[in-house]
């Protein structure tokens, strides 16, 4: 047993000059390192990167019954922004996630009442509320056809209990988007809950007292301090929200059958891209409508960014 | 103080609102599915089935192959979770802990996966797996599932949280990359690991867009787009489809019920959702 603290094992062909063995470190380090991020890189190119790449390229070609693809340039934009579909489509994206985003304040209002210190059974509140957003959408969506029915899906049968003869809420073009967006709500608000409740609990309790000092109620504590110390969580949740929401598929693709009447008035921008991707088998102008969705998502993020310096408290 | 009681009282009959407005309709699943056809159709209705009938249950394994979608999704799902754990720990170690060239450069090129929508990934993924003869198969349900540039974003930071004393401590000690990787972060990881873990089963299971691509057949297709078939037919049998729906989200709500802590923490935590 030697008495100096030296290494165990050595890397093979060291011969131990202090400067030269950290430089002999650093390059086995490095070749861990690349080796080790090599299984994921060699993933994400494969199957997301070199994928992102050609989807901007097929953006710029029209693809024949062979799968063989010709360069047509900008034909597919000029085609999509002659598209009628594609502008219903986009309306109703944003549509859709402008009335999701309705959930947002409802979920606040929640997280409020839930972190008052009185009260109790706040962690079981909060897993019911949590409970739709573990549920496989496609059981989402069968269970809402069945209490949207018009005939007897139970919203009409509670509504008949007070004299409403409610409509057939999925299948009617009038109401269609307000049905789906309730059912996006309803999945959503546990998450938004969830995060919104832990952005509270970093609010300093002493913020509170020193309000209540100065004479501050109820109402003007949440004015006063609650909403700014919280708008950043609530922007967070918000921006997700909006993302989340112009990607919106599942429950058109499950709730609106093909053929649906109420489909022209629900159909959204990534059941566009799948009809026409997948079904319709026209790639290129497919991955034309990928790229404008891409635009629209980055757009309307990049704007929350600037305006969030308005209203997005910052301490 | 009477004013802050009644407060309260307000409080808890929101919140026993809300909690009805979330919870009714599972509970509506539950009992229609234990209901006749006539029964689930009746106005008004009757809350309680008239007559308790659980052939729903054992009818909608004779419209889909749910025993079979189910062996799928599971295998789909854990297959993908395994992988993510693996692939993603030893990539977000290399990211936290070593120094290697380009890793600026490639922690960057890996975010721009997570930053553009997922639909900008799908036409040419699809083209992969049918080129590679993958189309109805396992492998296609599995493998771009198995590299995740937000899996390995999240344990990156969690193993940037902990003290970098651990590994310094195991470095002078003479133990190299994969010891320290294997022997020292990871067991101390556990918790970063599970939510990952946890997060990925959720999403997988509860994928649809992905199988309804690469899956035209309903015997390799998973629970979500198997259930996909049942909606939207005519003359729907409401107490079958209700069993179904519930069949499949069975495992998810069990898991959910164990791991809530978890599950809820880990996203509030990470803000994260597929």
């Amino acid at each position: 047993m030697t008495t100096t603290a030296q290494p165990l094992t050595r890397p093979r062909g060291e011969s131990a000059p202090p400067g030269g063995r950290r430089s002999l470190r650093r390059t086995t380090e490095a070749r861990w390192g690349l080796l080790m991020i090599a299984p994921l890189g060699l993933g994400l190119a494969v199957f997301y990167l070199w994928p992102m790449l050609q989807t901007f390229y097929f953006g710029f070609t029209a693809w024949g019954p062979f799968g063989d693809s010709t360069w047509t340039g900008l034909d597919n934009y000029l085609r999509l922004l002659a598209d009628e579909k594609v502008w219903a489509a986009l309306r109703n994206s944003l549509a859709y996630t402008g009335l999701v985003l309705l959930g947002v304040p409802l979920a606040l209002v929640f997280a409020v009442l839930l972190d008052q210190r009185k009260l109790r059974g706040r962690g079981l509140f909060r897993t019911l509320y949590f409970l739709p957003v573990v549920t496989m959408p496609s059981a989402v969506a069968l269970l809402w056809q069945y209490l949207y029915n018009g005939d007897f899906g139970l919203v009409n049968q509670a509504l008949a209990t007070v004299g409403v003869a409610g409509p057939s809420w999925a299948s009617d073009p009038g109401t269609a988007m307000f049905a789906l967006a309730a059912v996006g709500v309803w999945m959503g608000f546990g998450y938004n809950l969830v995060i919104l409740m832990a952005g509270l609990q970093t609010v300093p309790r002493q913020l509170y007292e020193a309000a209540a000092i100065d004479g501050a109620g109820t109402v003007r504590q949440f004015v006063s301090v609650t909403v700014p110390m919280i708008s950043p969580t609530v922007f967070f949740v918000s921006v997700i929200t909006i993302i989340n929401g112009l990607q919106m598929f599942d429950l058109v693709y499950l709730m609106m059958p093909p053929g649906s009447p109420a489909l022209p008035a629900t159909q959204t921008v990534v059941h566009l891209f799948y009809q026409k991707s997948f079904v319709q088998n026209d790639p290129g102008y497919g991955a034309a409508i990928a790229v404008l969705l891409f635009a629209v998502i980055g757009l309307l993020t990049v704007l929350q960014f600037r305006l969030q310096r308005r209203w997005v408290h910052r301490g | 103080m009477a004013s802050r009681r009644s407060a309260l009282v307000v409080s808890y009959a929101v919140l026993a609102l809300g909690a009805v407005l979330v919870v009714g309709p599972f509970v509506w699943e539950l009992l229609t599915s234990f209901k006749t056809y006539p029964d689930s159709v009746r106005v008004p209705p009757s809350l309680l089935p008239a007559t308790w009938d659980a052939s729903g249950y054992t009818r909608v394994f004779e419209l889909v192959p749910l025993g079979r979608q189910f062996v799928n999704t599971a295998l789909m799902a854990a297959g993908r979770t395994v992988a993510q754990l693996v692939i993603c720990s030893l990539a977000a170690f290399a990211f936290a802990r070593l120094e290697f060239p380009g890793r600026r450069f490639f922690f960057g090129l890996f975010l721009v996966v997570l930053m553009v929508p997922a639909q900008l990934f799908v036409i040419p993924q699809f083209l992969i797996v049918q080129r590679l003869g993958w189309l109805n198969s396992m492998a296609a349900l599995i493998v771009p599932g198995m590299f995740s540039a937000f899996g390995t974003f999240m344990l990156r930071q969690f193993f940037a949280g902990l003290p970098r004393e651990l590994d310094e401590a195991a470095e002078i000690d003479g133990c190299g990359p994969l010891r320290r990787y294997w022997r020292v972060l990871l067991p101390l990881s556990r918790p970063g690991l599970l939510a990952l873990a946890v997060l990925t089963l959720l999403w997988s299971w509860n994928d649809l867009l992905w199988p309804l691509i690469v899956t035209t057949d309903p015997e390799s297709t998973t629970l979500s787009a198997g259930l996909a078939t049942l909606s939207g037919q005519h003359n729907v049998e409401y107490p079958t489809v209700m069993a179904g729906a519930l069949l499949a989200t069975a495992p998810v709500i069990v898991i959910f019920a164990i791991l809530q802590k978890q599950i809820i923490e880990g996203i509030a935590t990470t803000g994260s959702k597929g």
